[in-house]
Parts: structure tokens; sequence; C-alpha cells
């Protein structure tokens, strides 16, 4: 298993949902409830400590691919993070996206955080700052009225442009 | 070094027009904003107060720029913690975009000076306020009343 202490906090995004923990909970778990708010992506993930998870394409092919840290239904889901589907994403090291559920009055506040073990370019965070709001936006839309938000986004060119300069000079594989 | 800064950003199943409204009319804002609302005619140059539900003065400042329905900048200070209103001055942009029957919601907060307690206090409070605020306009209630 990684060594969590490593990871640094990067993007935090906080959402307060009218739900309980454990609608919460499934629809981060669940790949029909995933495919609904996660730009089309199936969750797919083994429910323990060490466990597989994977976001996977419609037509079956890994997008992230991961590893459960902690899994703490309903209140905690930790797990690595590494981009498959991307070529470019190859040569960087996997992050760690954290979800905490706690109750909050009659509404349930969930927090992601994206922590990296690197010192990550702003350029690279701009994907995912651009991402989760999206992605967590759609997924209280869900779960309050039932109906995604469905948001066209295109990896950010900077972040491309960085990722593509990783690659050429490849510092962060030993 | 970039100024002590904080942003939001949220997509809401409506047009910027009711975005625009919700964040401007003192009534809506009581909804969504634990019963504080704004005292200002939202015109450039003007000031702007925020107040708690009882009256008493929570933020207080200047309206910079405001082009309904997509741009409004206020120049704001906290009024009720000595400590936080020690840190001065802040710029708060707001910016709403459409996209197909969407709005795009970005709140950019910053402070002119140093600091860390005001950019913490408005970390906390904007996704409260801005969750209640999705959940008014897509479902027609917020999300939870509590107090922030």
């Amino acid at each position: 298993m990684v060594d969590v202490s490593k990871f640094k906090p990067k993007t935090v995004y906080v959402t307060y949902i009218a739900a309980t923990p454990e609608r919460v909970w499934r629809a981060l778990t669940d790949p029909a409830f995933s495919r609904l708010y996660f730009f089309g992506f199936a969750v797919d993930v083994e429910p323990r400590q060490g466990g597989v998870f994977r976001l996977l394409y419609p037509d079956g092919r890994t997008h992230i691919s991961g590893q459960v840290i902690e899994w703490s239904p309903p209140r905690r889901l930790s797990i690595t993070w590494l981009v498959k589907g991307m070529k470019e994403f190859a040569e960087l090291p996997e992050c760690l996206v954290t979800y905490d559920i706690e109750p909050s009055g009659e509404a349930v506040k969930l927090t992601m955080t994206e922590a990296h073990s690197w010192d990550v370019p702003e350029s690279i965070l701009s994907g995912g700052r651009a991402g989760w709001p999206a992605i967590l936006s759609s997924l209280k839309s869900v779960l309050e009225t039932g109906k995604p938000i469905s948001i066209k986004m295109e990896p950010p060119k900077e972040m491309m442009e960085a990722v593509n300069q990783i690659l050429i000079t490849k510092p962060c594989k030993k | 070094m970039s100024k002590p800064s904080f942003v939001y950003v949220t997509y809401i199943r409506t047009t910027p027009e009711k975005v625009w409204q919700a964040l401007t009319d003192p009534a809506t804002m009581k909804k969504y904003w634990f019963g504080a609302f704004a005292e200002t005619d939202w015109k450039p140059g003007s000031p702007w107060t925020l107040k708690f539900d009882d009256g008493r003065v929570a933020d207080a400042g200047e309206i910079l720029e405001s082009e309904p329905p997509k741009r409004l900048v206020i120049r704001w200070r906290n009024e009720w913690k000595p400590e936080i209103k020690a840190e001065g001055w802040s710029r708060c942009t707001v910016t709403i975009e459409p996209l197909q029957g969407i709005a795009q919601l970005t709140i950019r907060h910053e402070l002119e000076g140093e600091g860390t307690k005001f950019i913490e206090a408005v970390s906390g409070g904007w996704p409260r306020i801005l969750s209640n605020l999705k959940s008014l306009l897509e479902t027609g209630a917020v999300a939870y009343e509590t107090k922030a």
C-alpha cells in the first residue's frame, strides 16, 4: 500500500447535499449512478481496503485505475488515482482522492480532496480544478432532482501541454 | 506570490437571469444565505452592506462592477469579527456563464493584503451558501437551514 503521509492536499471541493450519507456513498460507489454524473464513467470498485478501483469508459476500457486505501461506508472512501485512458499521463505519479461524508444539519457535507506526493505544477492541477466542480455539481443534482447536469468539457490545454512536457523530460520515473 | 484567494465553481440547471436575481434580491438571499441579505442598489460606486437576519452588519463595502446577468465585483470587508476585519479589504468577483440550459457560477474571492483568516472564513461559507442556492434554484428548497 502507498504511504499516504507523503500526499499533500492540492485541490479541495466541498458541497452540501440534501440526502443521507448512505445515498451519497451509493452515488460514489455504484456504476449506474456514476455513469450519470461522472462524464459517463462507470465506477468499478472492490468493496474493501486494498481492493481495485477503476473508472471505465462506456466500452469497458479503463480510464482511471487505483487501489482502495480506506473503505469506511458511509463516511470515508480514499483511493489512489492513476490516469490510464490517456497515454500522455503514463509518466505521472498517482494521486490520492478522498471523499469524506459528514452529516451537517439536515444535509450532508461531501468533501473531495485531491492530494499529490510530488511538486505537481498548477497547470496539471487545472484538470481536476475544472473537472471536480462539474462532477460534484452533477452528483448533487442527481441526488436532489433525479437528473444529472451534463457538462461538455475538454482537458485544459495548459494541462495537456504540461503533461506532454513531462513526457519529454520524464522527471517522475526514478 | 499570488494573493490569498478562494475560488468556487458550481453548475446550476437554470438561466443566468435567475442566478442574478437570486444573488441580488434580498428576500431570495435570505432563503439560501441563512437569513442574511444585502442592502445596495447594485450600481457601480454604490455602498453595499450584508446584514444578518437580526439586522447586525456582517460585511460592508462597495459595488465596483455590475453587469447583469454576467458579472458582479464587490469590494468587501468583514465588519463583525475584529480579527478578520483587521485583514482589511477583499475583492469578490462573481461571474455567470450560460452553457446549454445550465448556468456556470464562479466566485473568486481575493484578499487585497496578507492574512489567512478572511479567506479561511469565506472558504467555509461559500460552499454552504452556493450549495443552498443551487438546491433552491433546482428544487425550490434549500439543502439545509442551519446557520452558517
